[in-house]
């Protein structure tokens, strides 16, 4: 199905007509207005195949697919000097250009998870304004494309990076592989420093201390490692003492609506390591161990999140509001909020 | 003037008086309305800006616009400050840096009292307004104020006593308190005047005569930055404008006082420019010293406020002895020299 | 017998003219050391982080201005340079070169801001008008480029948004000899000042141990003898073209950051030579679509602001808003010291110590 459908973006690119794909599934699909997309000159030429599409146009709030990221096989091109590249939005495939509302219902037939490879439209070809559909190609002429574009596809992918996500690596990786000939992913020059502090923490705390633990490509390829909410303090005090991680630079509060958590970047000002911790917590009782004890600089901080969004930090030895007045109901930041006097 | 006060009261002797007294209070007045007026002007251009120079012909009337904004407006007293000192406070600020007025000499025929003991009787009455200042702050019932009362209690009462040994030196040399005696003994040219001689006590006086005024460097109990205008914070309209008042006048007082002690009062720098009449030589020098006084406030920063004790005791207290012993030692050389 | 004492509860703000904005302390002293010191703050706080929720990046970059406002360029360049890591955008050369352009500019301007009112709170005045005077040329400079004097939205994903008109660089190029004279004035003036050194130095001295635990960044933490400017330990934008220094002192009183600072404009101005002479030609503002819809996914940026390391947390769904927008504010956290250096020392030395530290509220609040 993928194939069918990059081969028919790549008609429609060649004939020179953008064409709005839309992705389908989406629910409204907005014919919308096209939205030049002007995907910084993708002019995707064959290379460009799986290439992010430009989340276009619009509208709706970007509602148009929501798609739990299928991966997008976006997100394997990775690499794009270009702009916008939007691995797996949802929104994403949609393609660059609105097309006109025919071309729209044909998409729809196409199976979700494909299109996210699918849309791979270059979004180069839509670069420019709305135009509709292209003439359809024969399957055979579409077998030929499809060759083409997946050996195209090799010679690009090199570099995995797959854009971001955490999630979305794996998937866009085995979606990639779907599409092309296998091309292994570098390992990212970070790795060690991932494997260092992962084998570390499972040492010295524990085996299961560690959630999950990954590099987030997208930040520069910064090591992201989940801790156990119940470990944490103890890592903490470790890290601070094993791997000197004696600053602490960004402690907040993230609100997902199943679950929260509390980010920490830490780094070392002798060796200029950076890592990323997170700690995860649930919403009905929300409580991560407080690290003021080991970094002074949490004490605001901690605060902070608790007045925002809830967060108890026990072990901390002032938690008040610090931001909002101290009778203020209800923690504002979280998704859930309702202001309790709508007037305010 | 001088034999008016010397010959029996008469009821057109008295009304003489009286007449002289309220004309001399509104030049006064005059002057500090324009001398207020010359330090906008002055600190605006050495902040590379103009100053006042709107109201009236280059701002002339801004003084006058600004008193009068300060007498209509409403007299607004705390509720649980305390009434009678919070009113009487800054008339007692005030009063007797007019007082003082009386006892300099202008010039030699231009004088409303030729006391004998000139000097200290000075001294005595500019002691008084501290009271004004602690009354009102403690008055205002705000603790910035009561802070800034005695910040500023602290700092006149140290500032008092090199003030007046300073000014000892100067009765050393001249023989005698009154103020016109000293300054006939600054007679000649210019380096006769007792700021050469005196150099220390000179340098002395005039740090510590800053300090009793309150002014920058030395303005913590007005800190306007820091305990936001300390004793005078509840301050509004009329009363605020006493102690303005109060202020200014005592800044002329002071550089008048300064100019009869130490810079020879009204004569001219040089014997053959007594042409010029004594009032004008005065006046420029007034003038100098009132300018010297504006021009450290545009360029000092704020003395904190246990430096400047320190300041008083450690420095200047032990600065204006040693004068006097040097001096007491010269004069006591020169006279056995001269037989 | 000793005489019966007790403590003052003195209420420092939010309205006084020394605290930089609506900022309150409350102290205890006794006499007048301090026993224990309590900042309270939120007073202007807005609602920025919940607010960018329902925006989408672009709507969201005169938000930023307004967090540090005396610093507004920084601010405007930690977002956008997050959003161009997420959606790994490349940004034209011309873009950057304007960006650091006004990024010391701005630097330039808010020590300048920081100087004349620290010397105002000290007491002398006359500064104040003369640092303000400078940074009128800066700020006329900013509104010929950006229309803006103060809250400039000048940058966009991907570059920014207005060229620099004809003779724009030639006023830059005038204006940093221009400044560098000055800077040998106010020298003159304020650094040999006896009694502003008296004032000042030996005061709210830490050192570096506790100023890395307490998160401190920027001046705070240089003046302790931490060689740390993410301008060079993390470069962002082109400075890693720029040759120039990071101006450090050992003994982390408010003189030292005093000394920091005033250095730090004398790099700036390093900086500023070194980009006009190579400004390029080229297109400033890089081919994007018009709805920005970045992949999901998180990022961490950090920029060297006046005031300290700013950063900001973005977290994005693949939506045209961010689903969790963070910034870490170097004024927020580098108030967290002032409990610190404050008790046992003399509240008259509050304002200095406070001044020295260079908040602005609007970033402690956000």
């Amino acid at each position: 199905m993928s194939e069918e459908r990059k081969d028919l973006l790549e008609e429609q690119k060649q004939s020179g007509e953008s064409s709005e794909v839309k992705t389908e599934g989406s629910k409204a699909e907005q014919p919308a207005a096209s939205e030049p997309a002007a995907t910084g000159g993708k002019a995707g030429d064959g290379a460009h195949t799986v290439e992010s599409v430009t989340p276009s146009v619009k509208a709706d709030g970007g509602e148009q697919v929501k798609e739990s990221d299928t991966g997008s096989a976006k997100a394997d091109d990775g690499a794009q000097a270009k702009p916008a590249e939007t691995s797996s939005d949802k929104p994403a495939d949609a393609s660059p250009q609105a097309s006109g509302p025919e071309a729209a219902p044909k998409k729809q037939e196409e199976s979700k998870p494909n299109d996210a490879e699918a849309s791979g439209q270059t979004a180069a070809a839509a670069g420019e304004k709305a135009v509709p559909k292209a003439p359809r190609l024969t399957p055979e002429e579409r077998a030929a494309r499809r060759a083409a574009a997946a050996a195209a596809k090799a010679a690009k992918s090199g570099e995995g990076g797959s854009a971001g996500g955490e999630d979305g690596a794996g998937k866009a990786g085995s979606e990639a592989a779907e599409a092309a000939p296998e091309q292994p992913k570098e390992p990212s020059p970070k790795q060690p420093l991932l494997d260092k502090i992962t084998a570390l923490i499972r040492e010295h705390v524990g085996m299961d201390a560690v959630e999950e633990a990954y590099i987030n490509e997208a930040d520069l390829h910064l090591p992201v490692v989940v801790v156990k909410n119940d470990r944490w303090f103890r890592t903490a005090a470790l890290l601070k003492d094993q791997l000197k991680l004696t600053f602490l630079a960004c402690l907040s509060g993230v609100d997902y609506e199943k679950y929260m958590e509390v980010v920490y970047h830490l780094e070392s000002l002798e060796t200029g390591e950076q890592y990323c911790i997170k700690v995860r917590t649930d919403r009905e009782a929300p409580s991560v161990p407080s690290v003021t004890p080991v970094w002074s600089t949490a004490n605001w901080q901690e605060r902070e999140v608790y007045d925002l969004l809830g967060i108890d930090f026990p072990g901390h030895h002032d938690l008040r509001r610090i931001l909002l007045p101290d009778d203020w109901v209800g923690h504002p930041l979280r998704k859930d909020y309702v202001p309790l006097d709508p007037e305010v | 003037m001088g034999d008016l006060l010397v010959q029996p009261l008469t009821w057109g002797s008295f009304l003489t008086f009286t007449v002289m007294a309220v004309l001399f209070l509104l030049l006064i007045l005059g002057m500090v309305t324009y001398g207020i007026y010359f330090e906008r002007k002055i600190l605006g251009w050495m902040q590379l800006r103009p100053g006042p120079n709107r109201t009236g012909k280059l701002g002339l009337l801004q003084t006058v616009a600004d008193v009068l904004k300060l007498l209509i407006k409403e007299d607004t007293i705390p509720s649980k400050a305390d009434r009678p000192l919070f009113k009487i406070a800054p008339a007692i600020s005030f009063v007797p840096s007019f007082v003082v007025l009386a006892t300099i000499p202008y010039t030699d025929k231009l004088y409303f009292a030729n006391l004998d003991i000139g000097v200290l009787y000075y001294v005595a009455l500019s002691a008084l307004s501290t009271i004004g200042i602690v009354l009102g702050g403690w008055a205002s019932n705000n603790k910035y104020a009561l802070l800034g009362g005695m910040r500023s209690a602290a700092q006149l009462i140290s500032y008092a006593v090199p003030l007046v040994i300073s000014a000892v030196g100067v009765v050393l040399i001249s023989g005698t308190m009154n103020m016109i005696g000293i300054v006939e003994r600054q007679e000649g040219w210019f380096w006769n005047w007792n700021f050469l001689p005196q150099i220390l006590g000179f340098g002395v006086f005039v740090i510590a005569a800053i300090a009793e005024l309150n002014r920058s460097p030395f303005d913590l109990p007005e800190a306007e930055s820091e305990l936001v205008a300390g004793y005078h914070v509840e301050y509004s309209g009329f009363r605020f404008a006493f102690y303005m008042l109060a202020e200014y006048v005592y800044m002329i007082a002071m550089s008048a006082l300064i100019t009869v002690l130490f810079l020879g009062g009204w004569h001219a720098p040089a014997p053959f420019l007594d042409f010029i009449p004594g009032i004008i030589w005065f006046i420029l020098k007034f003038c100098f010293m009132f300018f010297f006084i504006i021009w450290l406030r545009g360029t000092m920063p704020r003395i904190r406020i246990d430096q400047l004790m320190s300041l008083g005791w450690r420095v200047l207290l032990p600065l204006s002895l040693a004068n006097i012993f040097i001096t007491a030692i010269v004069v006591e050389i020169i006279k056995a020299i001269n037989g | 017998m000793a005489i019966r004492t007790e403590e003052l509860l003195l209420n420092v703000g939010p309205q006084h003219p020394s605290t930089h904005g609506v900022f309150r302390i409350v102290v205890k002293i006794d006499g007048e050391i301090i026993k224990e010191a309590t900042p309270v703050i939120g007073y202007l706080h807005r609602g920025t982080e919940k607010l960018a929720e329902d925006l989408n990046y672009t709507q969201i970059i005169p938000y930023t201005d307004r967090l540090d406002y005396v610093s507004a360029m920084t601010n405007n360049y930690v977002l956008v340079s997050a959003v161009e890591r997420l959606m790994q955008i490349e940004v034209p050369e011309r873009a950057e070169f304007l960006r650091v352009i006004v990024m010391e500019l701005q630097r330039i301007a808010s020590h300048l801001v920081w100087w004349g009112t620290y010397l105002l709170d000290i007491g002398a005045m006359s500064p104040f008008l003369f640092a303000f005077r400078d940074r009128e040329i800066i700020i006329d400079l900013f509104n010929e480029l950006c229309g803006a004097r103060l809250t400039y939205f000048y940058m966009r994903v991907g570059g920014v948004k207005w060229d620099a008109p004809d003779g724009w660089i030639e006023k830059v190029r005038d204006f940093i000899p221009y400044m560098r004279e000055r800077l040998k004035v106010y020298d003159d003036l304020v650094s040999g000042n006896e009694i502003f050194l008296a004032r000042i130095k030996g005061i709210g001295r830490y050192d570096a141990q506790t100023a890395i635990d307490c998160g401190l960044t920027g001046a705070n933490l240089r003046c302790t003898g931490v060689k740390r400017d993410v301008r060079k330990d993390h470069p962002y934008s082109v400075y890693d073209r720029f040759e120039f220094d990071i101006p450090t002192r050992t003994e982390g009183d408010c003189y030292a950051r005093y000394l920091v600072r005033i250095e730090e404009i004398k790099q700036s101005l390093r900086i500023l030579e070194q980009a006009v002479e190579m400004f390029p030609e080229g297109p400033i503002m890089a081919k994007l679509p018009r709805v920005l819809r970045p992949p999901e996914g998180e990022v961490y940026s950090r920029v060297e602001s006046p005031r300290g390391e700013l950063g900001c947390y973005l977290v994005s769904k693949g939506k045209d808003s961010p689903y969790r927008l963070k910034f870490r504010r170097p004024s927020f956290v580098n108030l967290q010291i002032l409990p610190k250096i404050l008790v046992g020392e003399s509240i008259t030395n509050l304002i200095t110590i406070l001044g020295a530290t260079d908040i602005v509220l609007g970033e402690v609040d956000a």
